[in-house]
C-alpha cells in the first residue's frame, strides 16, 4: 500500500534579532535551536528567513506575523516577548499516490490547524516561565548573559519537545480549559473551610489547590497561572507518580492482580493514606527531602518564586504553593503530613463518595451526546467526546470530525456574535457548534437520516440536560 | 469595677431586708414561696412577711400561742400554716386583700406517738405533714374549715428535704439507721407517687462508726432541665484530701432509681453551703472565704460511669457587698453609711436554689453570676463559649468575646473559631427547630421554648462581624475564612445564610482583588441565589466582566427574574439574544416592543432595527392581525423612523406576505 507521513515536529527554535544585528554575528540570535544536531549554516539561513519573514509582513499588517503555509511545512511564529521568537515548524501530512505510474505525494493542508499549532507553541512558553520565570526576568537573574540564558532554555525545552504529541493534539489544547469537580455545596465548603485552616496553620503557605483525580475544586491562584500549573499537574505530574506507585505496588506484591490496590482501598483503622509527590518520598526517612519543584507565577505579583509541594491521599490532592523564602525542610514536611494525613484522607473518602455515586449513574460507556463544551470566563471545560479528559485514551469522534470541531470552534470566535453552525458530515453526521456570551460548545450527533430540525431539536435537549443552569441561549 | 477581676460571684444589688433575728422577734423562710417571715413576740406584736415576690410585703398580727416552729403560706397566699408543736399545725385563713379573721382551724397528726417533723404545701388546698411514722396528704376545705386525709404512707422518717415545683413538688425522705436510704416521692396534680428508693453510699473510716447521713448535706436542684439530689461527703474516703459533692439524677422515667451521675471535687474540707445557679452548682467555703462553680456540662473525666469534675476557675470570693445603714454617730451629721457586709459570716444560712439569708443583718440575697470576669479567667475559648451558651444571659458577653476574638492581637486561631461557630449554629438550629414546630402545632406549646441564649446571624452580623467593615488591621483573607467557616456551619445545618453575609464576603473579595476566588464561590454555589446578589454581580461588571455571565446565570436560574434578564441584555444591546430569549421563555407578546424598538434605535445599526421591528410586527399580526402597533405601546416614534429608514413601503410589506 501507499505510504503515509504524519504530522511531526521539524525544528523549534527561539531567537532574538538584536543580539545579532551586524553581519557575522547572526549565530548570537539563536537562543535555542531543536534539532541540536542541524548544522550552523541551516540554523542561521532558517532563523534569517523566519526574520526575514516577520519583517516583511510587518509592512502591511500592525499584527504579527503568525504562520507560514508552504506544501510540506507549517511554520508558527509567536512573539511572547519583546524581540524574542519562537518559531516551530511541523511536516504536513501526506499520503503516496500513484498518477500515471508515478509516485506522488498528496499532502494534506487542512489537517493541520493553524489554531491548534498555535496553542501548543503559547504552552510550551507558558510551561517555560512556569518553571523559570518570564525571560527577560530569567535573563535579569542571570545578569543579562545570554549564554546561561540558552543553557537554561535548552535545558527545558530539550526534554518538553520530546513530550509532545503533535498528532493528539485537537481542540482541547485551543481551550486549554480545567476540569472543574462537580460538588455539591457542603462539601466544597469543607474543602474550602480545610484550606483555609491549613493555610493559617501553615502561614508559608501561600497559595492551595486542591485537586480530586485531575479535577479542580479550588484554586488560590489567578486563573491563568492555575491553567499552566492544572496542565503540569494533569498531564505530567500526577501520570508520573501513578506509573511509579503502580510499579511500586507491583513489585511488592509480586503479581499484577493487586496492583494499585493500596490507592483505592481504603484499609481498616486510623491509618491515613498522606504521602507527598513533591517532597519527601517517605516520611519516615529524614535523609530524602525528594524534589521540590521551583514554580515562577504572577498571582500576587510577576514572577513571584514558589516552592511547589504535592500531597495527595487517596484521590485527592494538595499542591501548597510556599513562599520561596521561607525554608523548607523535613520538619516541616512533617507537620504538614501529619496536619493534612488524617484529615485530606477523610475529606477524599468524602468526596469519593459523592464522586462514585455520581458516576454509577454515567456508567463508562459512549455517551449519547458527544460534546465538549468551554466557558471562557472561568475556563472550565468539559469533553465527552473523548474517553478520558486527559485525552489519553482517544476520543469517540473520528479525527476528521475532530478536526471540524476545532474550525467550527475557531469560526464562531472569529465573529463575535453568539450563534450557532449546523454541519452535516460526507458520512452523514452532524456537528453543531454553538456560542452564548463567553460560552461555547460543539456537539456530535451521530444519528443518520436526521434533518435540520430534528438536530436542533436533540441539541435542545443536550442543553436542558446538561446546562439548565446556566443563562445559555437557544 | 476595678475588683471585678477577682471575683465571679456577686450578691444581688438589692437584698430584701426584713426585720433582724432578735430576743422578741423570730424569724423563718419559706423557700417554696421564697417568703420571709419575721415574727414579732410569737405574732401578737405583727407578722411582716417579704420576699422577691412579695417586695411591698404582707403584714398582720396573730394570736402569741407559744413559740413558732415554722410558717407556710399556701402557694395563693390565701391560707397560712403554722406549725407550733410537734403534734399539729394550725391554718389561719386570708382574704383577698391579704387580711386575716385570725380564727384558727387546726390539724393534728396520726398516731399518739407519732410527731409532726414538718409539713409541706404540695398545691393549693393541698398539703403533706411528714412525720416520725410516715407522710399525710391532706386536702384543705379553708370555707369549712377542715382538712381531709386523702392519702397516707408509712415508713419511718428520720429527715426529709422538698423541692417544690410548678404542678407538685419532690419530696425526699431519708430512712434507715445511718438516714441513707433516700425514698423520694412525687407529688403532682393531686397524685402522689412512690419513686424508687436508693441509698446513698457512706463512707467507711477505719476503727470508726459509720456516720449518718445528715440532713444539712443533702440537697434537691434542677440542674440543664434535670432533678439531682446533691449530696455532700466530707470525708468520701480514707485519706482523701477534700470533700466532694456528689450528683445522684432522679431519672425522667419514673420506674429506674436513681443514679449517680457526677462527682464535684472540692479539693479543701472544712465547712461548705451550696448554691445552684443558673444550672451551674456554687459551693461556698467558710473557712478560706472563696467560693467555687461547677457545671456538669463542661469537660468531665468519665470512669465508664461517673464523671468528674474540677471547680471551673480558681475559688475566689464573693464581691464585697455594701449596704447604707442608719449610722450610730449622728453627731457627724451623717444619717446613713456605708456598711460593709461579712461574707461567709457564722450568721448565713443558704437555701436553695440560690438564695443566702443573714438573719442578724435582716438581709436576703440572690447568689449571682458575674459572667464579664469568667472570660479572662478562662483562657481556653472554646470551654468559655460552652460555659457561656448554658446560661441565660450571656448573649452579650459571647458576641463580644467572639468579636475580641477577631481581633489584631487577640486573634484565635482557625479551628477554634470553626468548632465556636458550630456550637453558635447548633443552638441556632435547635431554636429554629422549635419555633417550626410551634408554629406548627399552635401556640400553646411555645411557652416550652425555653432556650438558653441563641445568638442568630443578625447579631452575628450587627455585633461581630461588623469589624470586619472598620478593621482594616485585620488580614482580608483572615476574614474571609472566618466568613467560611460562618457559612459552612450554617449550610450544614440547612439554615438558609442572610443576604448581608454575602454582600459583607464580596465586598471583602473585590476590595481585594480576589474575583476568581468569588468566581469559584459562585460557581460552586457558596453564594446563594437571589436577584439582590445578581445585582450586586451586575454592579461589579466595570471591574470584573466575568461578573455579567455570573449574575445572568444566576437569574436564569431563579427562573423569576425575566424581567431583569431583557433588561440586562437591552442594556448591552444584545438585540438578538433578548428576542431569542423572550421567544424561549414564551413572553413575547406580553413584553414592551418600546423597550426593545428603543434599545434597538440607541444602536444605530438599521439592519438590527429592521430586524427586530419586523420580530414585532409579526408579533401584531399574530395578536391582532395586523402589524400596526397599539396607540398604547407609545412606538409612534419608531414607526416613524423605520420609515425615515427604509420608506414607507417596507411597513406593510408584511402584510402583503402574510
Amino acid at each position: 500500500m501507499a505510504g503515509r507521513g504524519q504530522i511531526a515536529l521539524k525544528n523549534f527554535f527561539i531567537f532574538n534579532p538584536t543580539y545579532g544585528p551586524r553581519e557575522g554575528e547572526e549565530h548570537k540570535k539563536i537562543m535555542y535551536y531543536y534539532p541540536k544536531n542541524a548544522d550552523i549554516d541551516t540554523k542561521i539561513k532558517h532563523v534569517g528567513l523566519c526574520e526575514a519573514i516577520i519583517t516583511f509582513t510587518q509592512t502591511f499588517t500592525d499584527k504579527p506575523c503568525e504562520t507560514l503555509h508552504t506544501q510540506k511545512t507549517r511554520e508558527i511564529f509567536f512573539q511572547p516577548e519583546r524581540d524574542f521568537w519562537m518559531v516551530m515548524t511541523v511536516s504536513v501530512p501526506y499520503t503516496e499516490r500513484m498518477k500515471d505510474g508515478q509516485v506522488y505525494l498528496e499532502y494534506h493542508e487542512e489537517d493541520v490547524q493553524d489554531p491548534v499549532m498555535e496553542a501548543v507553541v503559547r504552552q510550551a512558553y507558558r510551561m517555560f516561565t512556569l518553571f523559570n520565570g518570564s525571560i527577560y526576568y530569567l535573563l535579569e537573574k542571570l545578569n543579562g548573559e545570554t549564554k546561561s540564558l540558552q543553557q537554561r532554555i535548552e535545558h527545558f525545552f530539550s526534554r518538553y519537545l520530546l513530550t509532545l504529541r503533535l498528532g493528539s493534539c485537537d481542540l482541547l489544547d485551543v481551550f486549554s480549559g480545567i476540569s472543574f469537580l462537580p460538588l455539591d455545596k457542603n462539601t466544597y465548603l469543607q474543602v474550602q473551610c480545610f484550606i483555609n485552616i491549613l493555610e493559617s496553620t501553615f502561614p508559608s503557605v501561600k497559595y492551595t489547590a486542591f485537586l480530586y483525580n485531575d479535577q479542580l475544586v479550588w484554586s488560590g491562584l489567578e486563573q491563568d497561572d492555575m491553567r499552566i500549573m492544572y496542565k503540569y499537574l494533569t498531564t505530567s505530574l500526577f501520570p508520573a507518580y501513578l506509573e511509579q506507585e503502580l510499579q511500586a505496588s507491583g513489585h511488592q506484591h509480586g503479581s499484577h492482580q493487586t496492583m494499585g490496590r493500596n490507592l483505592s482501598m481504603p484499609n481498616v483503622g486510623n491509618v491515613h493514606f498522606g504521602k507527598f509527590i513533591t517532597g519527601p518520598p517517605n516520611i519516615q526517612n529524614e535523609t530524602n527531602m525528594g524534589k521540590i519543584p521551583r514554580l515562577y507565577i504572577n498571582t500576587e505579583y510577576e514572577n513571584e518564586e514558589c516552592f511547589l509541594l504535592v500531597y495527595r491521599a487517596m484521590s485527592a490532592s494538595v499542591c501548597l504553593l510556599l513562599n520561596s523564602s521561607s525554608t523548607i525542610n523535613f520538619d516541616l514536611c512533617k507537620k504538614l503530613d501529619s496536619f493534612l494525613g488524617n484529615q485530606l484522607t477523610q475529606l477524599a473518602s468524602e468526596i469519593g463518595d459523592q464522586y462514585s455515586s455520581r458516576t454509577k449513574q454515567q456508567p463508562s460507556s459512549e455517551p449519547i451526546f458527544k460534546y465538549i463544551y468551554f466557558n471562557h470566563m472561568n475556563l472550565a471545560q468539559k469533553t465527552t467526546v473523548h474517553k478520558d479528559s486527559q485525552k489519553n485514551a482517544g476520543a469517540y469522534v473520528p479525527q476528521d470530525t475532530l478536526k471540524l470541531l476545532c474550525d467550527i470552534s475557531s469560526d464562531l470566535q472569529r465573529n463575535n456574535q453568539d450563534g450557532e453552525t449546523f454541519v452535516k458530515t460526507l458520512s452523514e453526521c452532524w456537528v453543531v457548534g454553538k456560542k452564548s456570551d463567553q460560552r461555547e460548545m460543539v456537539v456530535v450527533i451521530n444519528q443518520k437520516n436526521l434533518n435540520l430540525i430534528e438536530v436542533n431539536d436533540e441539541v435542545k435537549k443536550l442543553c436542558s440536560l446538561n446546562f439548565n443552569s446556566i443563562f445559555f441561549q437557544d | 469595677m476595678d475588683s471585678d477581676g477577682l471575683h465571679y460571684i456577686e450578691l444581688s444589688k438589692s437584698p430584701i431586708r426584713f426585720e433582724p433575728i432578735s430576743k422578741v422577734t423570730n424569724v423563718f423562710y419559706d423557700d417554696a414561696n421564697q417568703q420571709v417571715f419575721a415574727v414579732r413576740s410569737g405574732g401578737s406584736m405583727g407578722v411582716v412577711v417579704k420576699g422577691p415576690n412579695d417586695r411591698n410585703g404582707i403584714t398582720f398580727r396573730m394570736e402569741d400561742r407559744g413559740e413558732v416552729l415554722s410558717m407556710k403560706f399556701s402557694p395563693d397566699r390565701r391560707v397560712l400554716a403554722i406549725q407550733r408543736s410537734q403534734k399539729s399545725v394550725e391554718f389561719i385563713n386570708f382574704k383577698e386583700d391579704l387580711t386575716t379573721d385570725t380564727n384558727e382551724y387546726s390539724q393534728t397528726c396520726k398516731g399518739r406517738s407519732n410527731q409532726i417533723k414538718g409539713f409541706v404545701w404540695t398545691g393549693v388546698n393541698e398539703l403533706v405533714f411528714i412525720t416520725e411514722h410516715g407522710v399525710e396528704y391532706y386536702q384543705l376545705n379553708p370555707e369549712k374549715r377542715v382538712l381531709k386525709n386523702v392519702k397516707s404512707l408509712n415508713i419511718s422518717i428520720v429527715w426529709y428535704v422538698w423541692m417544690k415545683r410548678h404542678d407538685g413538688g419532690l419530696l425526699l425522705l431519708a430512712t434507715g439507721q445511718l438516714a441513707n436510704t433516700l425514698q423520694p416521692v412525687h407529688f403532682t396534680q393531686g397524685n402522689m407517687i412512690k419513686l424508687p428508693k436508693f441509698e446513698v453510699d457512706l463512707p467507711t473510716l477505719p476503727k470508726q462508726q459509720k456516720q449518718p447521713l445528715y440532713e444539712r448535706d443533702v440537697f434537691i436542684a434542677k440542674i440543664y432541665g434535670q432533678i439531682y439530689i446533691i449530696v455532700l461527703r466530707h470525708l468520701p474516703r480514707p485519706g482523701a484530701s477534700g470533700a466532694e459533692v456528689v450528683l445522684y439524677q432522679i431519672p425522667q422515667q419514673k420506674e429506674a432509681p436513681a443514679k449517680k451521675t457526677n462527682v464535684l471535687k472540692l479539693e479543701m474540707s472544712g465547712r461548705f453551703a451550696i448554691n445552684v445557679v443558673d444550672s451551674l452548682i456554687v459551693v461556698h467555703h467558710q473557712a478560706s472565704k472563696t467560693s467555687v462553680i461547677f457545671d456538669i456540662h463542661l469537660d468531665g473525666e468519665s470512669d465508664g460511669y461517673i464523671l468528674s469534675h474540677y471547680p471551673v476557675v480558681s475559688p475566689l470570693p464573693i464581691k464585697p457587698f455594701k449596704l447604707l445603714l442608719p449610722t450610730l454617730n449622728i453627731a457627724q451629721g451623717q444619717e446613713k453609711m456605708e456598711y460593709n457586709c461579712e461574707l461567709y459570716s457564722a450568721n448565713w444560712i443558704v437555701f436553695q436554689p440560690n438564695v443566702v439569708i443573714d438573719a442578724k443583718l435582716g438581709c436576703l440575697w440572690h447568689v449571682e453570676l458575674m459572667l464579664e470576669p469568667l472570660v479572662t479567667m478562662i483562657p481556653d475559648k472554646c470551654r468559655l463559649i460552652k460555659l457561656l451558651l448554658q446560661r441565660w444571659n450571656s448573649k452579650g458577653v459571647i458576641l463580644d468575646v467572639f468579636k475580641q476574638m477577631l481581633l489584631p492581637g487577640q486573634q484565635a486561631r482557625l479551628p477554634v473559631i470553626s468548632r465556636i461557630v458550630d456550637m453558635l449554629n447548633q443552638g441556632y438550629k435547635t431554636n429554629l427547630e422549635a419555633e417550626m414546630v410551634a408554629l406548627a402545632t399552635d401556640s400553646a406549646s411555645q411557652t416550652n421554648i425555653k432556650r438558653r441564649v441563641i445568638i442568630d446571624q443578625s447579631d452575628m452580623y450587627t455585633n461581630v462581624f461588623s469589624v470586619f467593615e472598620d478593621n482594616n488591621e485585620i488580614p482580608y483573607k483572615f476574614k474571609v475564612a472566618v466568613l467560611i467557616e460562618y457559612i459552612r456551619s450554617l449550610s450544614q445545618r440547612d439554615i438558609p445564610v442572610q443576604h448581608y453575609l454575602y454582600e459583607l464576603i464580596i465586598n471583602i473579595l473585590v476590595q481585594n482583588n480576589c474575583f476568581y476566588q468569588l468566581h469559584q464561590f459562585l460557581q460552586y454555589h457558596v453564594l446563594s441565589d437571589s436577584k439582590p446578589l445578581a445585582c450586586l454581580m451586575l454592579s461589579l461588571e466595570s471591574v470584573y466582566p466575568p461578573a455579567h455571565q455570573l449574575a445572568l446565570d444566576m437569574l436564569t436560574r431563579l427562573s423569576t427574574a425575566n424581567e431583569e434578564i431583557i433588561e440586562v441584555l437591552l442594556s448591552k444591546q444584545q438585540l438578538l439574544p433578548a428576542v431569542r430569549f423572550i421567544r424561549k421563555a414564551g413572553i413575547t407578546d406580553t413584553v414592551s416592543s418600546r423597550k426593545f424598538l428603543e434599545a434597538a434605535m440607541n444602536t444605530s445599526d438599521s439592519q438590527l432595527f429592521y430586524t427586530v421591528f419586523k420580530f414585532f410586527q409579526q408579533r401584531n399580526i399574530r395578536m391582532r392581525g395586523s402589524p400596526v402597533f397599539q396607540p398604547g405601546e407609545h412606538c409612534e416614534m419608531y414607526v416613524k423612523y423605520f420609515e425615515q429608514l427604509f420608506g414607507s413601503d417596507a411597513l406593510t410589506v408584511v402584510l402583503n406576505v402574510s
